[in-house]
Order: C-alpha cells, then sequence, then structure tokens
C-alpha cells in the first residue's frame, strides 16, 4: 500500500512538474505569437497577464500535463521501453529545438504560408526523428496534433479568438505541426521523468 | 566497441571507409597528446584569425523600436510623462533629434527606344537629381506666420568627424543635411555631365572587401544597392533613389506645401501610398521585457543543457576546465563561423542574440562528450597518448556519422529558400565544421592535458617520496620488491636513480619534460583562457564594450566642436544658388504616364531579388508604386540612420528619430532628353561585359558565392592541415604500422614525457649446434630440447645454454652406464647413417670418420669463401660458415675435428663450453629436406615438413639402450616435440612416437600404434596425446616400472601421484602404452593440440575446436564458432581458452560451458598464436600484426606490426611483458603501455634470419630460434614509469 501512495505521489508530482513546464511554455511561446500579432483576443481578456487570455495557459498545461504522462504509460503497456537518447541534455536540447521552431514560426519571413507549413513540418518531423524514434510517439504526436488542431478549429468557429490572417478554414495551417512538436517535447520530458523516477523506485527497493 | 574495429577479411566499402576513419582518428589522437602545446596554439592562433573579422563589424545590438502616429494629429510630445499614455512607447518623449524626409525618386526613359545605350538607362534619370534638388532647397512657403524655407528647418550639421576625411568630398558638412546621389557630384549638374562613367564615381566611395551594412551609396541613394536600378543590367530600366532630407525642427505647413509643389510638378498617377503615418524609431539598446521573456528562456534552455551536457563529464581531473573548454569549443565555433562569414561578406541580418541558443544547440556538445567518455573509458594504464587516440578511433565512426547526419539536415534547411534560414543554416553549416575542427584540435589537445595531468596526480600519490630517496647503496642494489635470489626475477620493478636517467635524456626532451613538470602548459592556456573570455565578454554585444560605448556617447556633448556659434550657412556652398522657386519651373513637366494595367501592381521592388527574369524587358518601363515603396527605409539596413548621424558625431543612442512619410516623385523622360544628356563617351564605352554580373544577381548569388569559398576555405584548411600532418608526423608514427623493430643499439626509447626503460644490456647467449633450422623447441624449465630439420635433437640446460645431449639423426651409440658416449662413434654413426637410400644416380656417400678429415679442407676452403663476420664471442667458434647451403652439389657428409675429448656427464658445464669450442659438423643435407627447407612460408598450417616427410624406408632399428629395446626411427622427420622431466617425447611423420631420455640421449620406448604422421603432441602428467595428420587422436600412458630397489630410494612414485614434473631415472623401465584413440576426432588434420588444466583441446582444419578431459579422453565439448580452420589455441591452469583460426578471428570460450564468451576478428589472415594473460589476449597474425585485446570486453587495444615472416613468434614474460622476435632480434614490450621496451640482437649481421619460434621459460629467459642457432635471452628487469 505505501508502494501505492508513493506511486500516486509520484504521479501527482510528475504531474505538476509538466503541467508548469507546459504553463511556462505556454506563456513564453504566447509571447512570441503577440509579439508577431498573430493571433487576437477579445479585448476584455487582453488585460490579463502577459497579454494572453487566461484559459491558454492552463489548457496547454494540462493537456502537456496529460501528454507527459500519458507517453511512459503508454510505452509500458506497448512493453517497449524508450531507449533513445534518455539524458536530460538531450531533453534540453529538444526544448530549445521545439522553442527554435515557434520561434521561426513566429519571426521568420515566409514567402507564402505552404512554405511556412511545409518547412514547419520537416522541422517537427525532424524534431520526432532526432529526439524520439519511436513509432507510438510519432502515432500518439499525429493524433494529439490532429485532436488539437480540431479543438482549435472548435474554439475559433465559436469566436473565442481569432487569428490575424488564418489560412486555414479559420486558424493557420501551420498549427499541426507546432502541436506535434510540443506533444514530442512533452512526451519527451515526460519520459524522462519517469526514467528518473523509476530509478529512484528501483533504488529504494534495492535499499530495502 | 571495439570489434567494430577490427574488420573481417573480405571488407565492404563501408567497413572499410570505417576502419580508415578510424585509423585517421587514431593518429590524430597520438598527434594530438603528442604535441599538446603547438597544437593548442595553433587552434587559438586559427580561432582569432577567424575571429578577426568580427572586429570589424559593428557589433550587433537590438534591433530599433517603432511607433507610428499619425501625421495629421502631430505634435511633438512633450518631456513631461504624460497621464494617458496609453501604447505610447517610454521612450517616445520630446522633440526627436531629426524628422526624416525622404523623396523617392523613380524616373525612366520611355518609351525606351533601341537607339538607346544602357547607360541611358540612369544617366538622364540621375541627371534630374539636380533640378530636384534646387527644387527642395529653393522651396519657400510663405503664409500668414511667415515665410519658411528649408534652411530654416533643415538640421545644420557641422564637420565630419575627423576620420572621414575622404568623405569631405561627398558628404555635405557646414550645412543642411541633405543627401541625395547628385552628392556624388557636389550638387553640381555640370560635373555630372562633365563625368564619362558615373557608375565609376559611385563605385569609388564604396568600400573595399569587407563592406558593413550601411555603405555610402545607400546613404546617398536611400535604398539599398541592388533596388537602385543604376546599372548596365537593369532589366527594368526604372531608377530609384531618395533624396532625404533631415529637418530638425517640424512644419506640416512647409512640408505640406513642398509635397504637393512636388506632387504637382511630378505627378505619381497610380501612386497610392499612404501619407498618414509617420513611424518614430527609437535607437535604445534596452530590451522590452516582452521580447526578454522568450530571450531569457532561451538562454536558460541553453544553459540547462549545457549544465546537463556538461555533468556527465566524469573521471577526469577537472571537470570544470573540461567543461569550461567544452563550452569554449562550441562557442569558438560560432565567433568563427560568423566570423568566416563576414570574411566572405555575408552580413548577418538576423539578430545575433536571438537565434545565437539555437545554433549553440544545434551544434551541440555531444561530440565533445561523447569523446571525453570514450577516451576515460579506455584502460586507465595505457598510455596517455594511446587511450586519446584509442578514446578518439573508437568514435570515429559514430561522429563522422552525426557530422554527415546533421549538414545533410542543415542542407535540406537550406534549401527552404526561407532567407532567415537559409542564413541560419549557413551559419550552422560553417559552425558544423569549425566547431568539428575545433574539437579534434583544441578540446582533444585540452582532453589529453587533462587525462595526463590526472595521471601525473595519481603517480604522485603513489609513489610519494621515492624519486627524491638518496640514490641506493651498491651493495643492496635491489629494490625492496626484490626476492633474495641471485638473479632479478623479471617481475621487479627496478628504479633507477633520477640522476642517472637525467643524463640519459636527450635535451629536447628534457626541456619538455620540464614543461611538464611545472605544468607551463596548462597554466599558459588557463591564462589564455582567461583573457580569451576577458575578451569575449568585452566584444560581447550585451557586454562591456556597448556599456562603456554608451557612457562615452552620452557623456559627449552632441554637436560641439564650436559648430553652433557658425551662422547658418548656405548648405554645401556650390550647390546653393539662391534662386526663386519659379526657376524650378525649367524641369520639363512629366509626360502623360503610361496607363498601367491594375492588376500589374507587383512592383519590381518586391520581384528585385527573386532573380534575373530571362524575359524580355518590357519596351515601355512601368513606373509602379506598391506598399513597399511606402516604408522604403525598413529595406535599409537599421543601422543606416545611426550611422549617417554618426559621421556628424550625432549618436542616435537611446533616442529617436521620426521617419516622415514619403513624398513620391515620378519622372518620366522622353529618349530624346536622353539623349541630349548622354556623355560623348557613353556610347564609346559599352557596358564592360561580364565579370560584373548584374546587381539582382550579384545579390542573389550572396549566399551561394559565400557557401562556395567557405568550402574551399575548408578544403584549403584541411589540406594545410593534411601537410601539417605530414611534416609533424613521421610516416609511421603510431602502432599500428610502427616498425619500430629498427631501433639502433643503445638508441633508448622513450617518450616525450619522460617514461624511459631501464638502461641495461641484454647480451643474448647463442646455443649453436644445429646444422640446419630449428624446426621444434619444447622446454620444461630446466632443460631445452630443440629439434632442427636435420633431425637432430639437441638438448640444452635452460640455465646455462650449455649443450647436454644431442641426439642425432642416426642412433647415437653410447654408454649407458656413465651416459656419456665417444663423438667420433657418433660421428662415425652420424656419416654412416646418412640417408641410405639413393635418389636418382646421385648416390651418397657414407662417409665415416676418414672421410671426413679428408674432406675438411675442402671444408676450409668453402669456409673461407663466406664473408667474414665479425664476431660476437671472441671465445666461442663461429660455425656460420659450416653451414652448407649449396644442396645441388654433392654434400659430403664430414666431420669438421676430432672431439677434443669426451664428454663427461660428470662435468656438465665443462663439457657444453668444449661442446662451443668444438666447430661441430654442420650440414646435413638431403634432397627432401633441401626441398622442405626453402624459406618457410608464414602460414601455420604449412608446418616444414623436414626430412622424411615422404618416409621411404621403413624404421631401422639403430639404437638400442640398455633398458629397453626400442627402435628409432631415422627416416621420419620429428613434427612434434614436448619435453617433461627429462623425457623427449617426440612425433614423427611416420605416426611413431618415440621417448628419449632427454639427459643421456637414449631412446627410451617408442610406440608404434599409429601410421599417420603426429602433428601436435602434449605432454601432460603422465600423459601424452598425440594428433594425427587423419585427424585421430592418441592418449598414451608413460608407467614407469621402477626396479624394486629403487622404490624405497624414490619414495612412492604412484602411479596416481605422478609429480608434475617428474624425473625418470635411467634404471627406470619406462613403457608408453595406446590408451585410448579417438578416431575420427575431427574430419581434417588436427592442427594445434594444447593439454592444460585436465583438458586437451584440439584444433583443426574442420572449424571446430574439441575439448576432452585428460583422465579419460572424454570428448567434453565441441566449440564451433570459426568460420576456417583452427590455427591457433591457448589454454591455461585457469581454464582459459582462446581459439584462432584461418578466418582472422579470436574466440574466447568458457571451459566449463562449452559456450563462447566472446568472438572478435582480429587479423586479415590466419591467426598464427594466442597468447592470454589475466587481463588481455595477445594475437599475432598472418598479417604480421600483433594485437592485444582486453580479455573481458573484447576491445582492441592496441596492435604492434611486426616484421615479415615474425608475426607468429611473441610469448609473454610477466604480466606487463611482451617479448616478439623480429628479423635477428627480440623486442620486449610493455604490455600496458604498448611500448617498445627494448630491441635486443640475436646476431651480430643487422639483417640476420627471422626469429620464428620464441618460448618463455620459467626462469624468465626466453628461447627462440634464430636459423641454425637457438638464442637464450634472459629478460631484465621491468620498468617502471618516471613520474
Amino acid at each position: 500500500t505505501t508502494s501505492n501512495i508513493n506511486g500516486t505521489t509520484n504521479l501527482v508530482i510528475r504531474g505538476t512538474m509538466l503541467f508548469s513546464v507546459g504553463v511556462f511554455l505556454a506563456l513564453v511561446l504566447n509571447l512570441l505569437q503577440v509579439q508577431r500579432n498573430v493571433t487576437l483576443f477579445p479585448p476584455d481578456v487582453i488585460s490579463s497577464i502577459f497579454s494572453s487570455a487566461w484559459w491558454v495557459p492552463p489548457c496547454c498545461g494540462t493537456a502537456s500535463a496529460m501528454i507527459g504522462l500519458l507517453y511512459p504509460c503508454i510505452d509500458s503497456r506497448l512493453g517497449e521501453p524508450h531507449k533513445f537518447k534518455r539524458e536530460w541534455s538531450s531533453v534540453m536540447r529538444c526544448v530549445a529545438v521545439f522553442v527554435g521552431i515557434n520561434h521561426a514560426s513566429a519571426k521568420v519571413d515566409f514567402a507564402n504560408n505552404v512554405q511556412l507549413s511545409l518547412t514547419l513540418a520537416a522541422l517537427s518531423i525532424g524534431l520526432w526523428w532526432t529526439f524520439d524514434r519511436s513509432r507510438s510517439g510519432f502515432g500518439l504526436g499525429i493524433g494529439i496534433a490532429l485532436l488539437a488542431t480540431l479543438a482549435t478549429q472548435l474554439l475559433v468557429y465559436n469566436g473565442v479568438f481569432q487569428y490575424t490572417s488564418p489560412d486555414f478554414l479559420y486558424i493557420r495551417s501551420w498549427l499541426p505541426c507546432i502541436f506535434f512538436a510540443g506533444v514530442i517535447t512533452m512526451g519527451n520530458i515526460g519520459r524522462q521523468l519517469a526514467l528518473y523516477e523509476y530509478k529512484v523506485v528501483q533504488e529504494k527497493t534495492h535499499q530495502d | 566497441d571495439g570489434r567494430q574495429l577490427t574488420p573481417p577479411p573480405r571488407m565492404t566499402l563501408r567497413e572499410r571507409l570505417r576502419e580508415k576513419i578510424s585509423a585517421a582518428f587514431y593518429h590524430h589522437g597520438l598527434l594530438c597528446a603528442s604535441y599538446p602545446v603547438p597544437i593548442i596554439l595553433f587552434t587559438s592562433a586559427s580561432i582569432l584569425t577567424c575571429c578577426y573579422p568580427l572586429l570589424r563589424l559593428p557589433l550587433p545590438g537590438t534591433g530599433p523600436v517603432e511607433f507610428t502616429t499619425g501625421v495629421r494629429d502631430y505634435t511633438v510630445p512633450s518631456h513631461e510623462p504624460q497621464g494617458d499614455l496609453g501604447e505610447r512607447p517610454d521612450w517616445y518623449r520630446g522633440p526627436p533629434v531629426a524628422y526624416i524626409q525622404q523623396v523617392l525618386v523613380k524616373a525612366a526613359v520611355s518609351p525606351w527606344d533601341s537607339s538607346l545605350v544602357p547607360v541611358d538607362v540612369f544617366r538622364s534619370p540621375l541627371g534630374r537629381v539636380f533640378s530636384l534638388l534646387e527644387e527642395i532647397r529653393n522651396h519657400v512657403h510663405s503664409d500668414s506666420t511667415g515665410v519658411r524655407s528649408l534652411e530654416a528647418l533643415c538640421l545644420q550639421v557641422t564637420d565630419l568627424l575627423p576620420g572621414l576625411r575622404r568623405m569631405q568630398s561627398v558628404l555635405p558638412e557646414h550645412g543642411c543635411l541633405l543627401v541625395s546621389p547628385g552628392n556624388y557630384w557636389q550638387n553640381q549638374r555640370e560635373l555630372f555631365d562633365s563625368d564619362p562613367d558615373p557608375l565609376k564615381t559611385i563605385q569609388k566611395h564604396e568600400p573595399k572587401g569587407l563592406h558593413t551594412s550601411a555603405t555610402l551609396r545607400d546613404l546617398l541613394f536611400g535604398v539599398p544597392g541592388k533596388h537602385t536600378g543604376v546599372s548596365h543590367y537593369n532589366r527594368k530600366r526604372v531608377v530609384t533613389y531618395t533624396i532625404t532630407v533631415v529637418l530638425v525642427s517640424y512644419d506640416t505647413r512647409f512640408l505640406g506645401s513642398l509635397r504637393s509643389r512636388l506632387k504637382q510638378l511630378h505627378p505619381s498617377a497610380n501612386c497610392s501610398l499612404r501619407d498618414d503615418h509617420m513611424v518614430h524609431v527609437h535607437f535604445k539598446e534596452e530590451i522590452g521585457i516582452a521580447e526578454l521573456i522568450p530571450l531569457v528562456t532561451t538562454y536558460i534552455i541553453l544553459f540547462a543543457y549545457i549544465y546537463f551536457s556538461t555533468r556527465k563529464i566524469d573521471m577526469v581531473k577537472s571537470k570544470w576546465g573540461l567543461a569550461l573548454a567544452a563550452v569554449v569549443t562550441v562557442l569558438s565555433s560560432l565567433l568563427m563561423s560568423v566570423g568566416l562569414c563576414t570574411l566572405f561578406g555575408l552580413t548577418p541580418t538576423l539578430n545575433g542574440g536571438e537565434i545565437f541558443p539555437y545554433l549553440v544547440v544545434v551544434i551541440g556538445l555531444e561530440n565533445v562528450l561523447v569523446l571525453t567518455k570514450s577516451v576515460v573509458s579506455t584502460p586507465v594504464d595505457l598510455e596517455v597518448k594511446l587511450r586519446i587516440a584509442q578514446g578518439l578511433s573508437n568514435e570515429s565512426w559514430s561522429i563522422m556519422k552525426n557530422m554527415a547526419t546533421e549538414l545533410c539536415i542543415i542542407l535540406i534547411g537550406y534549401f527552404t529558400l526561407v532567407p532567415a534560414i537559409q542564413e541560419f543554416c549557413l551559419f550552422a553549416v560553417v559552425g558544423l565544421v569549425s566547431d568539428f575542427f575545433l574539437q579534434m584540435f583544441f578540446f582533444t589537445t585540452v582532453l589529453s592535458i587533462d587525462i595526463r595531468r590526472m595521471e601525473l596526480a595519481d603517480l604522485n600519490r603513489r609513489l610519494p617520496a621515492e624519486a627524491g630517496l638518496p640514490p641506493p647503496k651498491p651493495g643492496p642494489l635491489r629494490p625492496r620488491e626484490a626476492p633474495p635470489p641471485p638473479r632479478p626475477s623479471p617481475h621487479t620493478i627496478t628504479l633507477q636513480t633520477p640522476a642517472f636517467r637525467n643524463l640519459r635524456l636527450p635535451k629536447r626532451l628534457r626541456v619538455v619534460y620540464f614543461l611538464a613538470r611545472t605544468r607551463l602548459a596548462q597554466r599558459i592556456i588557463m591564462v589564455g583562457t582567461v583573457i580569451w573570455i576577458g575578451i569575449l565578454v568585452y566584444t560581447d554585444p550585451a557586454g562591456l564594450r556597448t556599456y562603456l560605448a554608451a557612457q562615452v556617447s552620452e557623456q559627449s556633448p552632441l554637436g560641439d566642436s564650436g559648430g553652433g556659434g557658425l551662422p547658418p550657412h548656405l548648405g554645401v556652398a556650390p550647390v546653393f544658388h539662391a534662386g526663386d522657386p519659379t526657376s524650378t519651373l525649367s524641369v520639363l513637366p512629366a509626360p502623360e504616364p503610361t496607363p498601367l494595367p491594375e492588376n500589374q501592381s507587383q512592383g519590381h521592388h518586391g520581384s528585385a531579388g527573386a532573380g534575373p527574369r530571362p524575359q524580355v524587358p518590357p519596351a515601355v518601363p512601368q513606373i509602379t508604386w506598391g506598399a513597399e515603396d511606402e516604408e522604403g527605409w525598413r529595406r535599409l539596413s537599421f543601422r543606416h540612420w545611426p550611422s549617417l548621424f554618426s559621421y556628424y558625431n550625432i549618436t542616435l543612442a537611446k533616442r529617436y528619430i521620426s521617419i516622415l512619410p514619403v513624398i513620391p516623385v515620378t519622372l518620366h523622360l522622353s529618349p530624346q532628353e536622353a539623349i541630349e544628356t548622354r556623355h560623348p563617351q557613353d556610347t564609346r564605352h559599352p557596358p564592360p561585359p561580364i565579370p560584373k554580373v548584374s546587381a539582382d544577381l550579384q545579390t542573389d548569388l550572396t549566399l551561394y558565392k559565400v557557401a562556395a569559398l567557405g568550402l574551399a576555405a575548408g578544403v584549403l584548411l584541411v589540406l594545410l592541415l593534411f601537410c601539417l600532418y605530414r611534416v609533424l608526423c613521421p610516416r609511421n608514427y603510431g602502432q599500428n604500422g610502427v616498425a619500430h623493430g629498427r631501433r639502433r643499439r643503445g638508441d633508448l626509447p622513450c617518450d616525450d614525457y619522460g617514461y624511459s626503460p631501464p638502461v641495461s644490456e641484454i647480451s643474448p647467449l647463442l646455443l649453436r649446434g644445429h646444422s640446419m633450422d630449428i624446426e621444434c623447441l619444447a622446454s620444461d624449465g630446466m632443460l631445452l630440447a630443440s629439434c632442427c630439420l636435420a633431425g637432430q635433437i639437441r638438448v640444452w640446460d635452460a640455465q646455462t645454454g650449455d649443450c647436454l645431449t644431442v641426439i642425432p639423426n642416426h642412433g647415437l651409440r653410447r654408454s649407458s652406464s656413465s651416459g656419456c658416449w665417444e663423438q667420433r662413434d657418433g660421428w662415425d654413426s652420424v656419416g654412416g647413417a646418412t640417408e641410405p637410400e639413393c635418389l636418382g644416380s646421385d648416390c651418397r656417400e657414407h662417409s665415416f670418420s676418414g672421410d671426413g678429415l679428408s674432406e675438411d679442407e675442402g671444408d676450409l676452403l668453402r669456409r673461407r669463401s663466406v664473408p667474414a663476420r665479425p664476431t660476437l664471442f671472441t671465445d666461442q667458434p663461429d660455425l656460420t660458415p659450416l653451414i652448407d647451403t649449396n644442396f645441388t652439389c654433392q654434400p659430403p657428409s664430414h666431420l669438421a675435428t676430432p672431439p677434443r675429448g669426451g664428454f663427461d656427464f660428470g662435468g656438465l658445464v665443462e663439457r657444453a663450453y668444449l661442446e662451443h669450442e668444438s666447430p661441430s659438423p654442420s650440414t646435413y643435407p638431403s634432397p627432401s629436406s633441401a626441398a622442405s627447407s626453402s624459406p618457410p612460408s608464414a602460414a601455420h598450417l604449412q608446418r616444414r615438413r623436414s626430412l622424411g616427410d615422404a618416409p621411404t624406408l621403413p624404421a631401422q632399428d639403430r639404437a638400442s639402450t640398455a633398458g629397453t629395446q626400442a627402435t628409432a626411427d631415422w627416416d621420419s622427420s620429428v613434427w612434434a616435440m614436448e619435453l617433461r622431466g627429462n623425457l623427449i617425447a617426440a612425433g614423427r611423420s611416420s605416426g611413431k612416437l618415440e621417448l628419449w631420455d632427454a639427459v643421456e640421449g637414449s631412446l627410451r620406448c617408442s610406440n608404434e600404434d599409429g601410421v599417420s604422421g603426429i602433428t601436435a603432441l602434449a605432454f601432460l602428467n603422465n600423459r601424452i596425446v598425440a594428433a594425427r595428420l587423419n585427424g585421430s587422436l592418441d592418449f598414451f600412458t608413460v608407467e614407469i616400472n621402477k626396479p624394486l630397489g629403487l622404490l624405497q630410494y624414490r619414495g612412492a612414485p604412484g602411479r596416481g601421484s605422478m609429480p608434475p614434473s617428474p624425473c625418470y631415472s635411467s634404471e627406470d623401465v619406462i613403457s608408453c602404452q595406446l590408451t585410448r584413440s579417438v578416431q575420427c576426432a575431427h574430419q581434417k588434420p588436427i592442427t594445434v593440440l594444447r593439454a592444460a588444466a585436465g583438458r586437451v583441446v584440439t584444433g583443426s582444419q574442420d572449424h571446430t575446436v574439441r575439448v576432452y578431459r585428460l583422465e579419460d579422453s572424454c570428448c567434453l565439448f565441441t566449440l564451433q564458432g570459426h568460420s576456417g580452420g583452427i590455427t591457433a589455441i591457448y589454454i591455461d591452469q585457469t581454464m582459459v581458452l582462446a581459439s584462432g583460426g584461418q578466418d582472422g578471428a579470436i574466440c574466447l570460450w568458457d571451459v566449463l560451458t562449452g559456450s563462447r564468451v566472446s568472438h572478435v576478428y582480429g587479423h586479415r589472415g590466419d591467426v598464427t598464436s594466442l597468447v592470454c594473460t589475466t587481463s588481455c589476449v595477445i594475437s599475432s597474425g598472418l598479417d604480421d600484426l600483433i594485437c592485444i585485446w582486453d580479455r573481458s570486453t573484447g576491445i582492441k587495444l592496441y596492435s604492434i606490426q611486426q616484421e615479415v615472416g615474425c608475426g607468429a613468434s611473441l610469448g609473454v614474460i610477466s604480466e606487463s611483458l611482451l617479448v616478439t622476435g623480429g628479423q635477428g632480434c627480440v623486442s620486449f614490450w610493455d604490455l600496458n603501455f604498448g611500448d617498445l621496451l627494448q630491441t635486443v640482437y640475436l646476431g651480430q649481421s643487422s639483417d640476420g634470419q627471422g626469429v620464428r619460434q620464441l618460448l618463455v621459460l620459467d626462469n624468465a629467459a626466453i628461447v627462440c630460434d634464430f636459423g641454425s642457432e637457438l638464442s637464450l635471452v634472459y629478460v631484465p628487469s621491468v620498468l617502471e614509469k618516471l613520474d
């Protein structure tokens, strides 16, 4: 029973960490987008801190917590533990590349949106190949990216917020790529955290 | 993974490449570790050289901030902060430094006439600038509030900065700051008209080589150079330029009237530029919090990445130092990248601070970490340079693979054709390459220094004060560990006195040693690093320098130099003709602009960057106005305005300027006018054909040019390095392929850091007596038995080298009682028994003693014909001339001299000496042996079959001893021989097993149960195992039936309790019985047979190894795993079993379970011999390479190149001392370090015969064959590191 309690507390701790990482990244990355006037929020919500809708960071945080917990869970379910580059430095590199992709999407001038989308897609796939290389990761990334795009679509459709220059059914066409890269990144972090916890548990059992 | 380093015999291209890369890295590692200081200096020099262009580059700051207000309700903001700031930025307070009013002129000759020359495209449009200038200068607005002219409103400038004298003719001084292309000609139309080549004039002022982003051309034209259209290759035939007026105060009415006046004069029909916004540009260094947060985040992530990466550095002396080195490597490579790109003309437009973290992340610290990890995981006891080399070599493939992958990814990114990404990729590529360069040179060297430091520190700990001890007294010279026995054991450590060693060290080495001891190099590097970091901090964009610059610029009074006292002067003196505004009416009204379809609104400026168009230029140049013209200054470098103002010592830092909406002016000139304004030389000077590419193409190709130049520079760098490498490095530098076997005598091998072997002379003891090449060698530690091709077996005392017994090929009769035999008789029988058969007509004469004497003269003659050789031992006879190598002639058997005296076993030493004294008969050739004594191939399997390979005659009974009635087979040759106690077991080609008494030279028993030749023998305890050519394995038991009386005398010599090295007395009746014969133990001939630890291991050509139990000859395992015949097997008391095959593979087996422990490919060709120590496996192969492997991991530690044909001879004397045979010499190697300790020359001639067999005796001596001689070498003590 103690191990159960330990397990749940660990889960909660992990979830909290992932949540905070997600919130932080959402705030920072949104700042990038706001600088570029990519997203426009209704004027009444824009007065909130960090010039973003209040509900965006928590949503991102929750989503990242879910993703970060889901990845190691699926790994263990599938029985193929992720062995590729399990190091914090690699995770940090992954996060940096993710921020870089966001940066590129926000600040680099592209000739047209197709080019932007294609470049971002290539970058996202490159991110997956460099830091993940697992089929489950790819599938989950694609699935969640599609779901998130759909959700964004619904939100925009209902007028919760809008994009300055939508190019694909009210939203930006590069959104799925960003979501995919984000999913890969959060999954990477989640796996690393799970690995750490696993190690700690192992050490404890060894001590016992 | 060491296994990857060892290619199997047939390699694919990939593996060959891999091996090449690995070898190259290995050599490079050796180079780096050997010359750390020069390499670090060289690297630092290259870094500084590559970063030098950065000094000339204006430091990248953060971009200017803009704020847009409407023109209509514009008022100069007040200084006081207002309550309702709204979205007003903080800096938008007080009047700006200046207002910038640009008049954007687009001019074209239209319609274009085919009679026009390219110069006409821009000459007349440029010529119109002067009338426009006059118009602007003379514009006066008068209304109720008064009369205003430009003079009153414009920014009055004084002197240019002292450093800009060359610009005095171009930039205005002491007057209105009004710049236009007309400034090139001092605003005088006459000068322009008389200028034969306006382009040249423009080009004259361009800076050579490196151009910063704001050139004079940009300043005067006010549009980026490629957009001006002033070029011979302007396909659009539209010329664009601006007249920039800098105003110090804003007057709506004056500007409005100017605008309307110009518009009225030069209407722009389809111009829809908005003119209701003015942009305030703030040039502050501070960054807003909103931009700072993402920036800071990326930097935090970057530092986390660096932290987590460098945390993995372990097992080194200074973690911090190495982490610093890693970071320095990455940062310097980035700086080098920027520097190189700048050198080749690419000006960075990206914000350096923003992309920097991503560049670091892309380049990464991975390689550095992998290198460190790989190097520290090499065996600690290896020498430093070998560790570095191995570490590099182990990771070479992955490093190259990663690098290739990253380059590929970046190249893909380059082809996205997005300029920003392209630029990023360019930086990343150059950064990657320079990072690789720095890793290889800078970091590897630092790592070697670090590891050496660690090693030195460890050694200092281990040997606290030993070096400081006074030299030991001559009496007890023995080191502390040395055991009392008189001969020093090889395992002892003899530490020479330091003074003595220093004397022996060359001066150069002493200097290096001094450097190493005082850690001078490290200190210099540390100081250099600190200085470097200081420079970095100082030159960092956000660092000290900008701060200082800002401070200085803040304190300097604006517009001093007393210029304020000057009255407002009339502009640039020659220009400003006071004239009435009406004079400008002389300007021709523009012709009707050609009607333009609206859908052609894509301005030529927008598409200017898209590359040259092959299409025919339009006959009517179309002047179009697009949105991009609205704020054309945005396309200028953001340093445009600061640099313009800085020429007059006005800083814009932390201040702002207001840019007013441009005034569009469209000029259409008729071809008539264009022709009129021509300079006479215009038509005579056709545009110089190529190399001047069109401006568009030029700018477009910049990236590619930079890439090509960078690539060329890289190739050049590589070539340079290669040359440097060749110069610095001897051809065979490191281990793999070294031939330092040829070291001259007395030349001490000693590496740069003072590791030196002990100074001791080893003189080999030559055992002479055999007439032909020695075929078999066997020893049990005390005795040494050798058998030559002639079939003669000699027994030597392994301690003294005395010949104890000679068993000639023919039964020697000797008196059994005394063990002494008459040599004359012996030689009689030598003569008598020589090959009784006749071959062809060449019938051999039996020469007896008398004949021998008679032929002695001929012998002497032959001896003289042989060139005299220097004598090695003056007291010993030189027998070499006696060797008859001429096998074609009838070789008489001969007897050299009558024996000096009878041999007496009572005085062994004396007799042995006499044996040496007496020139022994030498040659004993026979046709068959002549055929077989051709130079032996190194192939292990092709054993030199000697005399009697094809037994022609049945065995002859020649020998009879007192104890046994045994027959010796003289016609078949001895293929295998073993020695235990005083019994020699000899296996003959006829399948006969003989047991000889080693001391008495008598045949004790023989066994003829088998008919197939015995290829290998093992003699363990009381059992003999014989492997036969047909693949069968026979187990014999040696039984001793002692006479009754002796039983009590000798104790209890039970069969079961046979001592390991039994001593068989001559009285014993020895019988040898076949206990078991395993027929078809192998499908093919058994090639190797080894026995130890109660196991018999056989290897055969059928690719299998079998393990038998010695006691019951039961086959325990059949080990399969080789893909070729087994050529070498090693097994020792600790049950270590290793096997090597013809496929070049080496397998390690677990004898208890029969499982394969490891499997490595080590050699190209057969593995010829194998030895294991507790930590490593030593193998030699047909490729004459000796490889040393880590036994537990199977990783190749290093390899030693042997001389041709000597590969198979190797032995291990102690855990750390390896001995190998060479051409006429044996070499001693330190196993731990792979260092050559000493080479001992066996003969005096420099190119003696190769040592093919080598036997290590228990008493730290080695025996090797040396042609027909044996050489007994006593091994000196082992070395110790100096430090």
